[in-house]
């Protein structure tokens, strides 16, 4: 809702500068958004199937207790694939962490979450090629593991 | 069926957010100067555009999906591959409103240490992908 008043205001104060400029980048922004379109579908479709796939609990049973460098192995890899917007992710991490889940945990959940995107890497695909998403995404990963063991160490989580 | 009902939701908050992004998107194309982007962000314009794009991930809106079109657009507008790959990490790391979710809910130590640890590891890497795929990529 506030983001929809930004664009109004955005569009507004633009229009009162330039006429010219705005319709220009009206037209572009809507051609690029009919551009991503058909990629966006593919992965809206390919989520909402997983998501339904995987039942609720078994997220929460099998990151908390047991080996917990394999728990966050595991966020890493939910992280990867997961598409949902933060203020579903940190609520849920919230959650986690009152269930006992580690801090290590969810800092390999969160942070491959925002950084690591299997789901949408056909659109990453598409505006810089599979060379560039394939090692970006990669350096995200290792990236991400390292915050997950920074996180262990902070808050002394490393050791059992 | 839960599938479904999961895509309708999916595709309604999507619906909300995806037309405005890119409208905000084509209009800063529109407004932002090719040789503006080039002084600050292009080849050899120095280690203050990777201030610049650190500033410019925080303030972007929305998910990787939106983060991408904009990165693109700065590369079409002629910033460096390093510094378009330093955006994407950035908008990833420290986007404000994500933050302020993260830090409500994790608590500020948790913010703190993700940034000390991802922001130079982001500005790190970046220098090195860029330099590594620059001569390698499709003209944009």
């Amino acid at each position: 809702m506030e983001f929809l008043l930004v664009t109004l205001a955005v569009i507004v104060l633009s229009f009162a500068a330039d006429k010219g400029k705005t319709l220009a980048g009206l037209k572009g922004g809507i051609r690029k958004f009919l551009n991503i379109l058909p990629a966006l579908m593919v992965m809206l479709i390919l989520a909402s199937l997983a998501l339904a796939l995987v039942p609720e609990d078994l997220i929460s049973r099998s990151l908390s207790g047991g080996n917990r460098y394999l728990a966050a192995l595991l966020g890493l890899a939910g992280g990867s694939l997961a598409v949902m917007p933060g203020f579903i992710a940190f609520p849920l991490g919230g959650i986690l962490r009152n269930q006992g889940v580690p801090y290590m945990v969810i800092a390999a959940f969160t942070s491959s979450l925002m950084m690591v995107g299997i789901l949408t890497f056909p659109v990453e695909k598409q505006f810089f090629g599979t060379r560039f998403a394939l090692v970006r995404n990669l350096v995200s990963l290792i990236i991400s593991a390292l915050v997950a063991l920074a996180m262990g160490l902070v808050f002394g989580e490393l050791l059992p | 069926m839960k599938t479904g009902r999961l895509l309708a939701k999916n595709l309604g908050e999507m619906a909300a957010i995806l037309p405005c992004a890119f409208i905000l998107i084509g209009l800063f194309e529109a407004w932002v100067k090719r040789e503006t982007v080039e002084k600050h962000l292009g080849e050899g314009a120095g280690w203050k555009s990777y201030l610049w794009v650190i500033l410019l991930g925080g303030i972007t809106l929305g998910p990787m999906l939106v983060a991408l079109p904009v990165a693109s657009a700065l590369w079409k507008k002629g910033a460096a591959l390093s510094v378009v790959t330093a955006y994407l990490g950035a908008s990833a790391v420290c986007r404000i409103p994500m933050t302020i979710f993260e830090a409500s809910y994790l608590g500020v130590p948790f913010t703190l240490v993700r940034y000390a640890t991802a922001i130079p590891l982001v500005l790190l890497s970046s220098v090195g992908v860029g330099r590594a795929l620059r001569d390698r990529m499709l003209p944009p």
